[in-house]
């Protein structure tokens, strides 16, 4: 489960106030919004990387709010993917195992399963140049739960890609959290999106967020699609 | 028709203030911003255009035919003094070269000693030049700390300082405790010339380590650690592999500093012969003594090793693909 209990926040441009979510445990978790309004902030308040002025985060029943994003265990998928130049495809699958100085054959074995999961077998040869913007968030995503993280959190993942690319990645993204059971929280501005992969809603509005039920979503769809 | 168009326009605004109505262009007619009527000359786009980048081309074109005649004259002059050498009868090209300014100055044992204490000084100060360069390069681009601008600041007093102060400043320094204890190792020592090198080529080398890790996004290093990295492997794995070609820039940058700092040596190190004496200072000695032939040589021969040395790291610092 994702928590976040009366978060503040403030930084340079803008500040949060009492924001509370909850995503249920391996449920897909839809976070949108309008561009600027805070979404990325919380997500990366989540993983770690902006420190919070007062509130609770909670990741699976684990008080995290002040703990190193290191070992909070959460995979992220930023919004250009941010490969790691120089390396090898297999390299970022391997690279949060190495990490963790897993056994040589069983970084191999779940580098192999993690690339046919994801439909990328054939370039774990490759350097992210020359990759497509499907193949990169393809890689992306299997470097963020090569360590079978309990949480994912996903910015904007599928805003950079061509309309059947994103199609494809929905599909994806939708089964390979079904089957890991991953808790996912997934920021977007993209309704259909949301429609597709969401199992709950959440929408920030004047710095709040709310939660959504079922019937609003056809109401949101037409306001934006 | 001026006082119809103005007319019209303030009567079509409210608040029609005379700032307003002085924007507008005093001789049209309408202002309802159909302006296809008024298409652009394309000739005298063309000329434009054309003339835009042959005056960038020329005013730029002048000081790379700077550069390229400097370096000419150089060449024209060696070869004019080394050629009448050859005059007496037959002898192989090695001969000749050997008889001229370039060779008597590489059989020379003082200027031989010079070029060996460049090449190890220039390393030395750039190398150690880099491995300060490289934390405190990352440490100004990504951290906000307090007094960091003034330790910005205080990194650009080496490149704005005339050389010759820092060479004194040097000096004063090591009168004081606790540097005082190592001044008889030091100033007018073999290692005064790389501490003096280091101490302006190092500001140029964190100065091109900031702007590197600047352009670096920091998003792959947070994921890095959100991968489970400390700061260090975050840093060490993704960061720096990054930065390789920053790197290879700053040591190059250093390096060629370090080659032409002159005003420090001659303070700090002094310029004796067989001793502290670099090639800068080389250039000085022969000049001193009327002996330009010399002088022009061993700047020959600077100009070579920097070429070397630029070219050495540009074939290192390619891109891998």
């Amino acid at each position: 489960m994702i928590l976040v209990d009366r978060m503040a926040l403030h930084s340079d441009s803008f500040r949060l106030e009492n924001i509370s979510l909850t995503v249920p445990t391996g449920q897909y978790g839809m976070l949108m919004g309008r561009t600027g309004c805070g979404k990325t902030t919380i997500l990366e308040s989540i993983i770690g990387l902006r420190r919070i002025r007062s509130g609770r985060i909670l990741l699976c029943g684990r008080d995290v709010t002040r703990l190193n994003p290191a070992a909070r265990g959460v995979g992220y998928v930023p919004q250009d993917g941010a490969l790691f130049a120089g390396m090898s495809v297999r390299d970022h699958l391997a690279f949060a195992l190495v990490i963790r100085s897993v056994s040589r054959r069983q970084i191999s074995r779940r580098v192999d399963e993690l690339a046919e999961l994801l439909g990328i077998s054939g370039l774990l040869d490759r350097t992210p140049t020359g990759l497509s913007g499907g193949e990169r968030q393809r890689v992306a995503l299997g470097r963020a739960l090569s360590f079978r993280p309990q949480v994912l959190c996903l910015d904007e993942p599928l805003s950079a890609l061509d309309a059947q690319t994103r199609g494809q990645m929905c599909d994806l993204l939708k089964s390979v959290t079904r089957q890991s059971g991953v808790t996912t929280l997934h920021v977007t501005h993209n309704p259909e999106e949301a429609g597709i992969l969401g199992d709950c809603h959440l929408r920030m509005t004047d710095g709040t967020v709310h939660v959504m039920s079922e019937y609003d979503q056809p109401v949101l769809r037409d306001q934006e699609g | 028709m001026t006082e119809s168009g103005t007319d019209r326009s303030a009567a079509g605004r409210p608040d029609g203030s005379p700032a307003r109505e002085r924007l507008l262009p005093r001789d049209s007619e309408e202002f309802s911003g159909d302006f296809s009527g008024q298409p652009r000359s394309a000739t005298r786009l063309t000329v434009v255009n054309l003339a835009f980048f042959w005056s960038f081309g020329i005013i730029g074109g002048f000081y790379v035919l700077l550069i390229l005649g400097m370096l000419l004259a150089d060449g024209a002059y060696m070869t004019a003094q080394t050629l009448p050498a050859a005059d007496g009868g037959e002898r192989s090209w090695f001969g000749i070269l050997s008889e001229g300014p370039i060779g008597r100055a590489l059989a020379d044992r003082r200027i031989r000693y010079s070029i060996r204490l460049s090449m190890i000084s220039c390393t030395l100060s750039a190398v150690l030049s880099v491995l300060v360069a490289v934390p405190l390069g990352y440490l100004l681009a990504r951290h906000r700390f307090p007094g960091r601008r003034l330790v910005d600041a205080i990194l650009d007093i080496p490149i704005v300082l005339p050389p010759l102060v820092i060479g004194l400043s040097l000096l004063i320094l090591f009168q004081y405790p606790p540097f005082s204890r190592l001044a008889p190792l030091i100033v007018y020592q073999v290692p005064a010339v790389v501490l003096a090198q280091f101490a302006v080529a190092c500001a140029f080398a964190v100065r091109t380590m900031k702007s590197t890790f600047d352009q670096i996004d920091p998003r792959c290093e947070q994921v890095a650690i959100s991968l489970g990295c400390s700061r260090v492997q975050a840093f060490g794995h993704v960061v720096l592999p990054e930065a390789r070609r920053g790197v290879l820039t700053a040591l190059t940058l250093a390096w060629a500093r370090s080659l032409g700092e002159f005003g420090p040596l001659l303070i700090f190190a002094g310029a004796t012969r067989m001793k502290t004496e670099v090639l800068s200072t080389t250039v000085f000695l022969e000049m001193n003594v009327g002996n330009i032939d010399m002088a022009v040589a061993v700047s020959l021969i600077m100009v070579a090793a920097a070429i070397v040395v630029l070219m050495l790291t540009r074939l290192w610092g390619a891109p891998v693909s």
